[in-house]
């Protein structure tokens, strides 16, 4: 759903780095649930090693945001583009999508969920069992994920962004169920990922330490002035 | 791009034999339905051989819905199809892959369990063998486009009845062209041939239709 | 003090373990006895030597029956008292019983194509046992269809007992729907009293199947309560990696 006549040639990216390419830009995007329009001509873009945290309250529309520009919801107006180093694959081959549900299969052992995305995704990042490692699941490979925790699924399923490797991560509240620790040991995932040239778009509430590159996209901020 | 389809081929049949009542459940539902008939129309036997190979095709064909309310569905929930949307694998190939492992978890048995039913409705050994035949060649067209109802259940998020009315009306072809390829083996004039082939050309059809059909539903559905 | 015994896991897999042997040694005895028996029987004057069938289709046909009662009396234990070993006697019964009634069934069709010309006739004592092994699937599809075991459990009790009690109903209706379309040409059996010298042979291999019977749910318990033992220490497992 683009249309060219909305896009705003627009100055500043919202954060801070500007040297690196932008791997990411979002152009005059709009969306309408229903009555509501979530937000309204966006524009931003998103930088190689560099993170963008989308803050507002409840129902800004911050996943409604993610998820458009992941590809899995169409947009009412504006339009998603992958800049430098395009190649013929869609855009969806190039980002990890992780949100609010962890696309696991109880039935299935830990293992198998995890070599089934390494397959489905492409096995171009680490093997099943040093993801499981990373993420402090190893020795559980052959449980059923029926038994795992909230935290232990939320963390097998962050292990998915880690077995192929995308160059952009959005991330949707990617921190739920997970404890102190664990935030902690997601963060270093996160900063490892923008050190190797990596981009996350990220919507959270609770802070989320990607390190010193890390901008701020405020949605909705208009509509709490009117308020 | 074909690992991908083999992974969630595999992924789908581990699913359908260890979760809950999806393989075995088609083959029940098959048994159950060939049974109550007789008690609406009569143990007669001349006349179940009759009627027989009308009956265990419209069993199969309802058999063969069971479960597929659940196939999107339930990917959609737990947000697998988002990520799957991401995979290499278009989603038209995404859908041919859950509905070949849904045929051979639900269909195959019931065309292996068919010679038995048929057994128990007196049919004729020629009969039997063209029952057997449609029922491979013409249940992967109904699972297909099953496909199709499968996609909107679980990309709308209803379920129950809403698949079997979507997917019958769509199915009424392969039954006709299933059902006269068997009287034409039993009875004739026509060659089995006949009615046979354009059964394999409805299949191959349907085959195509059915998960372009499904994915458009999925993309829908993103509106 | 046997039955309170078995009514704790831990006793049930001690106790079981040493009662499997005999169980299983005794069933292998009565039924080589009992076939042997059966071979040396004469041959029935109208059926001839297919009625050695017989030794195996009715005992099949009465365990299918002593099955559900079991399921029946577990449901009960599910129910009233609410005890877990009543749950694993369910869960382990219900293929066993389908397995000898689909066996029922399948030596029934073999004896039925000498006697009556085709595998299956839709009389009203094979289509009786033909429903009781929809209930068998039904229940064991129930099973597989609820997640959590507790609740597949009272689940699966509350329909066994439905059944249970629709069971004479069921008979009734087909017994009148048989009568209504009664066709001539099938072959009733026998009706007339046995002789002894087929009936002990009988009754040997009967009491055969039924310790098979019990010997096999003794097996398929012990294997559903490691099964579950085996979940719970995968839980553990799983909340340990976490602290």
């Amino acid at each position: 759903m683009c249309d060219a006549s909305k896009i705003h040639p627009q100055g500043p990216s919202p954060h801070a780095g500007e040297t690196p390419a932008a791997v990411l830009k979002v152009k005059g995007l709009s969306c309408q649930r229903g009555v509501r329009l979530l937000f309204d001509k966006l524009d931003f873009e998103l930088r190689a090693g560099h993170a963008l945290v989308v803050v507002g309250r409840n129902g800004a529309g911050k996943s409604s945001l993610l998820r458009i520009v992941a590809g899995l919801l169409a947009a009412t107006s504006g339009r998603v583009c992958l800049c430098e180093g395009a190649t013929e694959r869609p855009h969806t081959e190039e980002m990890h999508y992780l949100g609010h549900d962890d696309a696991l299969k109880g039935a299935l052992s830990v293992a198998e969920n995890l070599s089934f995305w390494r397959a489905m995704l492409g096995a171009t990042g680490v093997p099943v069992a040093d993801a499981l490692d990373e993420v402090g699941l190893g020795g559980l490979e052959r449980l059923p994920v029926a038994v795992l925790s909230a935290g232990q699924k939320r963390r097998l399923a962050i292990a998915r962004l880690l077995v192929s490797r995308r160059r952009i991560w959005i991330l949707d509240e990617p921190t739920t169920a997970l404890d102190v620790n664990a935030q902690a040991r997601f963060a270093e995932l996160g900063r490892a990922h923008l050190d190797s040239g990596g981009a996350i778009l990220a919507a959270t509430h609770a802070p989320l330490d990607f390190g010193p590159r890390v901008g701020t996209l405020q949605l909705g901020a208009k509509r709490e002035v009117l308020a | 791009m074909m690992a991908a389809f083999w992974a969630l081929l595999r992924r789908d049949m581990a699913l359908a034999l260890r979760s809950g009542g999806g393989a075995g459940l088609g083959v029940v539902f098959f048994l159950s339905v060939v049974t109550i008939v007789p008690f609406a129309v009569g143990p007669d036997m001349v006349l179940l051989a009759r009627i027989g190979p009308a009956i265990l095709w419209i069993g199969a064909l309802l058999a063969s819905l069971i479960g597929l309310e659940r196939l999107f569905a339930a990917d959609v929930e737990d947000g697998s199809l988002d990520a799957l949307a991401h995979s290499s694998l278009p989603l038209e190939l995404v859908a041919a892959a859950k509905g070949l492992a849904h045929w051979i978890a639900t269909g195959l048995p019931l065309v292996v369990a068919a010679p038995v039913l048929a057994l128990m409705l007196n049919l004729e050994p020629a009969a039997i063998g063209a029952v057997v035949l449609t029922l491979l060649v013409g249940t992967p067209a109904v699972t297909s486009l099953g496909l199709i109802g499968a996609a909107f259940a679980g990309a709308f998020r209803r379920g129950g009845l809403l698949i079997a009315v979507l997917v019958l009306p769509l199915a009424i072809p392969v039954l006709i062209f299933a059902v006269s390829a068997t009287s034409a083996a039993v009875t004739g004039p026509v060659p089995f041939g006949t009615p046979f082939r354009i059964l394999m050309g409805l299949t191959l059809f349907a085959l195509v239709l059915g998960p372009v059909a499904a994915a458009a539903a999925l993309r829908a559905a993103r509106g | 003090m046997a039955l309170l015994d078995f009514a704790n896991p831990t006793r049930f897999l001690s106790l079981s373990a040493r009662l499997i042997p005999w169980t299983a040694g005794v069933a292998a005895l009565a039924l080589a006895l009992g076939f042997t028996l059966a071979f040396l029987a004469p041959p029935d004057y109208q059926q001839g030597e297919t009625v050695r069938i017989m030794y195996i289709h009715v005992p099949f046909a009465w365990l299918s029956m002593f099955g559900y009662s079991m399921l029946a009396a577990s449901s009960l234990g599910i129910l009233v008292w609410r005890h877990p070993l009543a749950d694993v006697a369910h869960k382990a019964a219900a293929p066993i019983g389908a397995t000898f009634t689909f066996l029922c069934l399948l030596t029934g069709a073999l004896w039925g194509r000498p006697m009556w010309g085709t595998y299956w006739v839709w009389d009203a004592r094979l289509t009786s046992v033909l429903v009781l092994f929809l209930l068998y699937l039904g229940l064991m599809a129930l099973r597989a269809a609820i997640d959590e075991p507790n609740r597949a459990g009272r689940a699966a009790a509350v329909l066994t007992l439905v059944g249970f009690i629709n069971v004479p109903i069921v008979k009734f209706s087909v017994d009148w729907w048989n009568t209504l379309h009664q066709p001539a040409s099938v072959f009733r059996m026998g009706g007339s009293t046995i002789d002894a010298s087929l009936l002990w042979p009988l009754l040997i291999c009967a009491l055969g199947f039924t310790l098979l019977f019990l010997t096999l749910h003794m097996i398929a318990m012990r294997t559903e309560i490691l099964r579950r033992r085996v979940q719970v220490l995968e839980a553990r497992a799983a909340a340990e990696a976490t602290a």
